[in-house]
């Protein structure tokens, strides 16, 4: 089960019958870490989630590791004293997870594992964690988060949630679903008959910002995820459209069209006070904030073709981005403002792929191959994958890659059509 | 006083079908009228009388049969091809100020959702522009984007693309029986 270089089918199981989402990885880097994660002592009835498998698919699909199948291992240690190092240099693994799972009363358990580095023998990790049944998905998660910082230096995004769309064949069913980042535990929030799309999170994670587009036309709601309960945020005549909330959360930044033409608004979503940014008769849409709240990222068309721009809202100043390609539209950021991605045709008639843009340097790198209509990058809150949406075999999937190319994986569905994926943020 | 109505509603219509019997060369000016006193007169009782005039002038000018454009790719420039049927529905509209359309802009898959509506909408507002230059007061019509959300064909090809940049006219009074773009 070790990760190697492109169109390695391999579909992840662990995402479980109910999920609709699977995992087929295309493209790890070719320096892997090579890690062994020993299956979980556990005595007693199967456990409903499996969390090594947990741990080990979240590691593998982060594209910098090497996984140990567990039929490869010699032994399947729990605790220090069963544990060879020596039988794990032979395997030529640089670290070893270990693991038990005991009940401590009705429904709940706790989690004890251990993180080793093989050469050295030494322990990099330690930590018991708590569960009822419900949250041994999100324990597994957790326990790849902490590995994942600790061998990186990145901090780990396996605990966030994705929000996307799912759509049938003829488009007369909308379903907005949120899952875990690897495609579990699916939870349908909306359901319509119109088209649902940008779906934008707040940055605590409680709410979604969207589009519904109705036989009268787009407007924009604010939905709050736990209730489910749904505010009319924009109804204004022509577009309501791309929502992005401020990294405060406290404003909206999106695209009306009430003054004939597209352009960028900004509301409080506190005092309704709206504030007109943008003024051209070209068309300006898709508004993406800077990490410092006082400029947006946009599209606009001003130049001719679409193209990446940012404006001070402090000061209106406006100033064009992206200048390689033509069309460069939908502008997200990466790693606190570094790097920015985007849906990118290099030339007219040339396929639509994700590139991304370091901003100090201005260097573009188209980042997708295998996939075909690339559109909606989001990025993962630790700012190290893109998930986006594009067509495969005649499908709209989901599909991943790293911003920096090294690692792909599609996100097929089981069924249906999926669109507009929005990487959710951190939850502490 | 119900009589007045009647009267003034078929002088409209006669006037309508005289505009239009031109422009379509018909010379079935006189047989469509004949027709239209009748429906006129049962038409004039019921609040349906926009469908009955729009199914009259369809009878006189077939190109207002004609009710989608197309466009070309990531434009929103009417072709010189399409000029007639909107003339014929500019026609139709300046005859019959009691009606309403509607343009749905629409896009091909290509591009970003977002930027797809935006250009749907600038499509629809071209159309919605050039009838107005044509005479047609801008109180009868609307324009909605639907972007690249409501494909008229399915598929990602060229010929399936071709189809699906298109900006529709709808008749308003019509929307009771067909619905806009509703898919249930």
């Amino acid at each position: 089960m070790s990760l190697r270089y492109w169109c390695i089918a391999l579909i992840f199981l662990s995402s479980l019958a109910r999920a609709e989402l699977t995992i087929e990885i295309t493209q790890g880097i070719a320096s892997s870490i090579p890690i062994a994660v020993v299956p979980m002592k556990w005595q007693g009835k199967p456990l409903p989630e499996n969390v090594d498998e947990i741990i080990r698919s979240d590691l593998e699909r982060s594209g910098h590791f090497g996984i140990l199948d567990p039929d490869d291992m010699l032994s399947h240690p729990a605790s220090e004293e069963e544990l060879y190092f020596r039988d794990w240099r032979l395997l030529k693994q640089d670290y070893l997870v270990i693991s038990s799972i005991k009940t401590i009363a009705k429904g709940q358990y706790q989690v004890r594992y251990q993180l080793f580095d093989v050469f050295n023998e030494r322990e990099l990790l330690a930590q018991t964690l708590s569960a009822n049944t419900n949250q041994l998905r999100d324990i597994g998660h957790r326990i790849s988060d902490a590995i994942y910082e600790q061998l990186t230096g990145i901090r780990g995004a396996f605990s966030t949630k994705i929000a996307y769309v799912t759509t049938n064949r003829t488009r007369t069913q909308f379903n907005l679903a949120i899952a875990d980042s690897d495609g579990a535990r699916e939870k349908v929030v909306m359901s319509s008959k119109y088209s649902i799309f940008s779906p934008s999170w707040s940055p605590d994670g409680k709410r979604l910002a969207y589009v519904l587009l109705e036989d009268s036309g787009s407007k924009v709601y604010v939905q709050d995820i736990a209730t489910g309960k749904k505010q009319l945020v924009s109804n204004h005549k022509g577009i309501n459209s791309a929502p992005a909330f401020s990294p405060d959360g406290n404003k909206l930044a999106l695209v009306l069209s009430k003054d004939g033409n597209p352009e960028i608004y900004v509301v409080d979503l506190n005092t309704r006070h709206w504030l007109r940014v943008t003024n051209h008769y070209a068309i300006d849409t898709e508004p993406n904030w800077m990490p410092d709240g006082d400029h947006l990222l946009f599209t606009s068309g001003r130049s001719g073709n679409p193209q990446i721009y940012r404006v001070s809202l402090v000061s209106g100043f406006i100033e064009r981005i992206t200048f390689d390609g033509n069309y460069n539209a939908r502008a997200r950021l990466a790693q606190d403002g570094r790097f920015l991605v985007m849906v990118h045709q290099s030339a007219k008639g040339e396929p639509f792929h994700i590139a991304s843009m370091d901003l100090s340097r201005g260097l573009l790198q188209i980042l997708t191959a295998d996939t075909f209509l690339d559109e909606s990058p989001s990025v993962s809150p630790n700012g190290v994958m893109v998930m986006y949406a594009a067509k495969y075999n005649k499908r709209s999937i989901l599909a991943a890659v790293s911003v920096d190319g090294d690692v792909r994986f599609l996100v097929p569905s089981k069924s249906g059509d999926v669109r507009e994926p929005a990487w959710g943020p951190y939850i502490d | 006083m119900k009589k007045m109505t009647i009267n003034k509603l078929f002088a409209v219509s006669v006037l309508a079908l005289a505009i239009t019997g031109c422009a379509s060369d018909g010379g079935v000016t006189e047989d469509a009228a004949m027709v239209d006193e009748s429906q006129t007169q049962e038409v004039a009782e019921s609040p349906e009388m926009d469908a009955a005039n729009t199914e009259n002038a369809q009878v006189s000018n077939p190109l207002l049969d004609q009710t989608t454009i197309y466009f070309g790719y990531d434009r929103a420039e009417i072709l010189p091809e399409f000029k007639d049927v909107l003339n014929a529905h500019a026609e139709f509209l300046v005859a019959n100020p009691q009606s309403n359309i509607i343009f749905e802009g629409h896009c091909d898959e290509r591009g970003t959702i977002e930027y797809n509506l935006a250009l749907g909408e600038r499509r629809a507002n071209t159309v919605k522009s050039y009838l107005i230059v044509q005479g047609v007061s801008p109180s009868q019509l609307e324009s909605v984007s639907f972007g690249e959300e409501r494909p008229a064909s399915f598929g990602s090809d060229e010929m399936t693309w071709s189809k699906n940049r298109r900006a529709e006219i709808r008749y308003s009074s019509a929307m009771g029986q067909n619905q806009i773009g509703d898919n249930q």
